[in-house]
């Protein structure tokens, strides 16, 4: 379908112009600012302004996102590539969508890093502003590419953009080490995905170019292989997206990047891994044995709670908000391992029903969790500090960011009438249809899986009251520098669009709903019918029947406003608005400080007691006598030693055996030389 | 339509001038039971009287969030009573919340409560809000677990529509209920902050949950709070009646129906009050530390449940 422009329009598009040529534009554009950027040392004024072209690239490609979820699909092949197998790039509802996720959250998120950047050294600026646009084409080139090379080099270049941007302040040697541990978890995944490629080629016949995803769409697949694709795939994708057992980069690399690198990194990177998934299993794929929605539901369920739990015992801001992304990746792959399952059992409306849960919730977790991190880096781009327990109080020295974050935590919390409601209201409610399946088992076992999402639910508000209330409210527990300032207006404004997502995906679900149908119909051939019919449709959700269960966000905000306000005119007219201040009560207590609120590690005492199993305890314990006592308890992953510790020893091992190879004297050097000539003269001439 | 609203907006009011009436029986009962002399049932009314008259004293630290939050929980639990039939099913407000979204309004109304607690920065605040925390975030997936049992039967989490499926169909005897009924008293003891995982009468600061969060507020605020409190008790009891014995709920649209009802409704609560306050005298209130074992027997009674439901009721 052709975009109808205004008279006028600049004319560098030729009028029967493709979504998919402007999305192609719009990732030249962003490529032309990375290219530009080093040579822009000298133009600082130029240079600042850069993260804010970005933000007009990502508002432009979430505008095309939403034309190429709306129209028919459309695809280029790109003049260059390698010989025999050029650049493809299609666009169609997936991919829309994932852009649009894309564009919307990185408009956010940019225009607060233009902001958040403006105070870096020039030199660190440029190589920031090479990277950053380099990262947001790299995404949209994974969520673009239609061939698997042009999908591996987009991928490679995300994961190494994102490495650099993560690396930004190298000379901390943690962050080093956080940056290797990304790019090496990053590159097993890689090479997980190359293979689920290769597998997907193989059964591929007939005259399409080879390694287009046409061709593999195309291949006969039988059961086994797909299942080897969909188990590598899994693997890759589960790699990137920080699926247990393979988190364990995910705490470490997200903190360490600049705040808006973090909320790209957990808002939108993650997301590229969902939109591979779903890419893979149902566009590639033509096969989807039940098994596997099983074993990605068990998978999902398990890195939701282990996700939530690690995340309520942090006692680092981002270190927490990094865990909880991990819990909301356990949601969106709960709910991915529900739709296969359903779509296996022939249940289309139900798939269709799950499926649209996981994408609302994917798309809602771009724009909280953007907002989270970006209200984080604003306490500790003032404050310097990202530890919990030397913060406090913040509401007060910075009001807007407070006020904005409080909308991401309650969110993110799944509290009505915002978004994160929507979407684990309507996880729960295809939990609650499975009794219709044909397996026994699955029907009993399912909605008591929907308890292990309720838990991680009921956890994340927990984990949320810890970090609104320890950061934000109570007492600053540190003494605060005096120039504590309030984030500044792009900053503001970033936010504010982000916590204008959250509230507007919270309150409008049917229009949501209605825009997420296409690509419900792309993968499953169904869509989710609104049930509430009529006049009612716009703001009753009513999915699967309205009998069966309904929810209206804009009545219920509604009443509570309405109720808050009578209630305030009431109290005020009837009785008096007196108030006076004065000291905090405490029960009478006078000799009360900043110390004696809870710190991050006793607000997730309780939890590290009753979890104590999944995690290995180092505690500091002060001094009884010592007058200024610091108390540490650190909650380490206990998979990290099960599991990855004997990994790193087995390598250690073995690089020590051959180092015994290597002596640094040229004799012996020349003799293995020797040796493996004579050896390959042997092997040829026989 | 215009009844429907009319009616809407009574029950609401009702439940909201009703519900320290229902706080001011279980204290009663209670007096009783331990011997002590009992006030009068209207005290409740005289504590929000003395209240709303008194000047607030404010911290000097407080923020916006402080003076904004015994509002706001005010507001979540009328709406919650809204949604509950207590009189009439079928009103005009159900649609726009199921059980899950009423889970919801009560987190909404919870978090509030916490963050508030530790807006100060006192120390018993934070304490109330890390125990407040902990024990709803084991006694909520034990309520949902309970609303899904009571869903599978009637195939909706629409409240009109179970208390449709139980109170006017043909009565059938549902085990399953059995269980969801024992677990969802046990919820509902955790959540409304009464005997055995927290106290409301307590004066000893180190045992308190509930108590800890609102040490700060005085005057309207507390009253507020108290008032939703009581709401609260008042909400569940009635979400109790309509899981498990909504018989005699009004249908849809039946206004002769409609005293019956409320003769009903008065008889069970206050039966559900006299039964709280027993449960209250012979129980001790447990460690903070046991709270987990009494909620996770919630949930498995409540899984219990479920399962049975498939294994007997299919």
């Amino acid at each position: 379908m052709a975009i109808v422009f205004p008279s006028g329009f600049p004319t560098v598009f030729p009028p029967d112009s493709t979504p998919v040529e402007f999305a192609w534009a719009g990732v030249l554009f962003w490529l032309a600012l990375a290219a530009a950027a080093p040579f822009l040392r000298r133009a600082r004024g130029l240079l600042a302004l850069a993260p804010a072209l970005c933000a007009l690239g990502a508002l432009a490609m979430a505008a095309i996102g939403l034309a190429g979820l709306l129209a028919p699909a459309s695809a280029i092949v790109l003049p260059f590539g390698l010989p025999d197998l050029p650049f493809h790039l299609r666009l169609d509802a997936l991919s829309g969508l994932f852009l649009l996720l894309l564009g919307a959250a990185g408009f956010g998120v940019s225009l607060y890093a233009t902001g958040y950047f403006r105070h870096m050294e020039t030199g660190a600026l440029a190589m920031v502003m090479l990277w950053y646009p380099l990262f947001l084409a790299g995404m949209a080139m994974v969520i673009l590419a239609d061939d698997a090379y042009a999908f591996m080099v987009a991928w490679e270049v995300m994961a190494l953009a994102s490495y650099f941007l993560v690396t930004t302040d190298h000379a901390i040697p943690d962050i080093r080490r956080a940056g290797f541990l990304y790019l090496l978890i990053a590159h097993i995944g890689a090479v997980a995905l190359l293979l689920a490629f290769g597998v997907l080629q193989g059964g591929a016949v007939g005259e399409m170019e080879a390694y287009t995803f046409a061709a593999m769409r195309d291949a006969e697949q039988a059961p086994f292989w797909a299942s080897v694709a969909f188990l590598l795939a899994l693997f890759g994708f589960g790699a990137k997206a920080g699926l247990v057992p393979m988190h364990v980069w995910l705490p470490e690399a997200h903190p360490a990047a600049p705040s808006p690198v973090s909320a790209l990194m957990s808002g939108v990177m993650l997301k590229t891994a969902i939109y591979g998934l779903l890419r893979v299993s149902f566009d590639l794929l033509n096969v989807q044995p039940g098994w596997w929605g099983t074993l990605a539901l068990a998978l999902g369920l398990v890195t939701a709670l282990y996700g939530v739990i690690f995340a309520a015992v942090q006692s680092d801001m981002k270190r927490l908000l990094a865990w909880s992304s991990i819990e909301n990746i356990g949601i969106i792959v709960a709910g991915f391992g529900l739709t296969l399952i359903f779509h296996a059992d022939g249940k289309g409306a139900l798939a269709a029903l799950t499926l649209t849960a996981l994408l609302y919730h994917a798309l809602n977790h771009a724009f909280f969790k953007g907002l989270l991190f970006a209200g984080a880096g604003a306490v500790l781009h003032a404050t310097g500090e990202r530890r919990m327990g030397f913060l406090g109080g913040m509401i007060r020295f910075m009001p807007w960011t407070a006020w904005l974050t409080l909308i991401g935590a309650l969110a993110i919390a799944g509290l009505p009438p915002l978004n994160g409601f929507v979407s684990e209201w309507l996880l729960l409610q295809a939990f609650l249809l499975t009794p219709g399946l044909s397996q026994p088992y699955l029907n009993m076992v399912i909605p008591v899986a929907a308890a292990a999402v309720a838990l991680a639910a009921a956890l994340a508000a927990y984990v949320m009251v810890k970090f609104f209330g320890v950061v934000f409210l109570g007492q600053p527990r540190a003494p605060i520098p005096g120039q504590l300032h309030e984030a500044g207006w792009p900053e503001r404004l970033g936010m504010l669009w982000l916590a204008a997502g959250c509230v507007l995906l919270g309150l409008f679900p049917p229009q949501v709903i209605a825009l997420l149908a296409p690509v419900t119909r792309l993968l499953t051939n169904q869509t989710l019918v609104n049930d509430a019919g009529g006049a009612a449709g716009w703001l009753l959700l009513a999915p699967v029947s309205s009998e069966r269960a309904s929810y209206a966000p804009l009545i219920f905000l509604l009443v509570v406003l309405v109720v808050l306000l009578l209630v305030f005119v009431w109290v005020r007219r009837v009785h008096h608005g007196r108030a006076r201040r004065a000291d905090p009560w405490d029960c009478g207590f006078p000799e009360q400080d900043a110390r004696m609120q809870d710190s991050a590690e006793g607000f997730g005492q309780p939890i590290r007691q009753i979890f104590d199993g999944f995690m290995r305890v180092e505690r500091e314990t002060p001094d009884p006598f010592d007058p200024h006592p610091q108390y540490r308890g650190d909650s380490r992953d206990k998979l990290w030693l099960l599991l990855y510790q004997p990994i790193a020893d087995l390598a250690a091992r073995l690089s020590a055996l051959v180092g015994r190879l290597q002596h640094g004297r040229i004799q012996w050097y020349l003799i293995y030389s020797f040796v493996t000539l004579i050896f390959l003269l042997v092997f040829v001439t026989r | 339509m215009t009844t429907g609203i009319l009616l809407q907006i009574t029950q609401t009011l009702l439940a909201i001038l009703l519900a320290p009436l229902l706080m001011g029986w279980v204290n009663q009962c209670r007096a009783w039971l331990q011997g002590r002399a009992a006030p009068p049932i209207t005290q409740p009314y005289r504590v929000l009287r003395k209240l709303f008259h008194k000047d607030a004293v404010i911290a000097h630290d407080a923020s916006p969030l402080f003076r904004f939050a015994p509002y706001m929980i005010f507001a979540c639990m009328a709406l919650a009573a809204g949604i509950v039939p207590t009189l009439a099913n079928d009103l005009p407000f159900s649609p726009a919340a199921d059980v899950i979204a009423l889970v919801g309004i009560f987190a909404l109304a919870r978090v509030f409560l916490a963050l508030a607690a530790m807006d100060i920065g006192t120390s018993f605040g934070s304490l109330g809000a890390r125990r407040e925390m902990l024990v709803s975030f084991l006694a909520e997936p034990a309520l949902l677990m309970v609303f899904f049992t009571a869903s599978l039967i009637s195939r909706s989490t629409e409240l009109p529509v179970i208390v449709e499926a139980l109170a006017h169909k043909e009565f059938v005897i549902y085990p399953s209920l059995a269980f969801a009924a024992v677990a969802f008293w046990m919820v509902s003891t955790a959540e409304n902050a009464r005997i055995p995982i927290d106290n409301p009468t307590t004066h000893l600061e180190l045992t308190m949950i509930h108590e800890a969060m609102i040490l700060e507020y005085s005057a309207r605020h507390l009253a507020l709070i108290e008032w939703a409190v009581a709401l609260k008790l008042f909400t569940y009891s009635a979400l109790g009646i309509a899981l498990f014995v909504p018989w005699g709920i009004a249908p849809a649209g039946d206004l002769a129906a409609l005293p019956l009802a409320l003769l009903a409704l008065v008889a069970k609560m206050a039966v559900g009050g006299a039964g709280l306050s027993l449960l209250e005298a012979v129980s001790a209130k447990v460690r903070l530390f046991r709270a987990p074992e009494f909620l996770g027997t919630a949930f498995l009674l409540a899984v219990l449940g479920m399962l049975t439901h498939f294994l007997l009721e299919v």
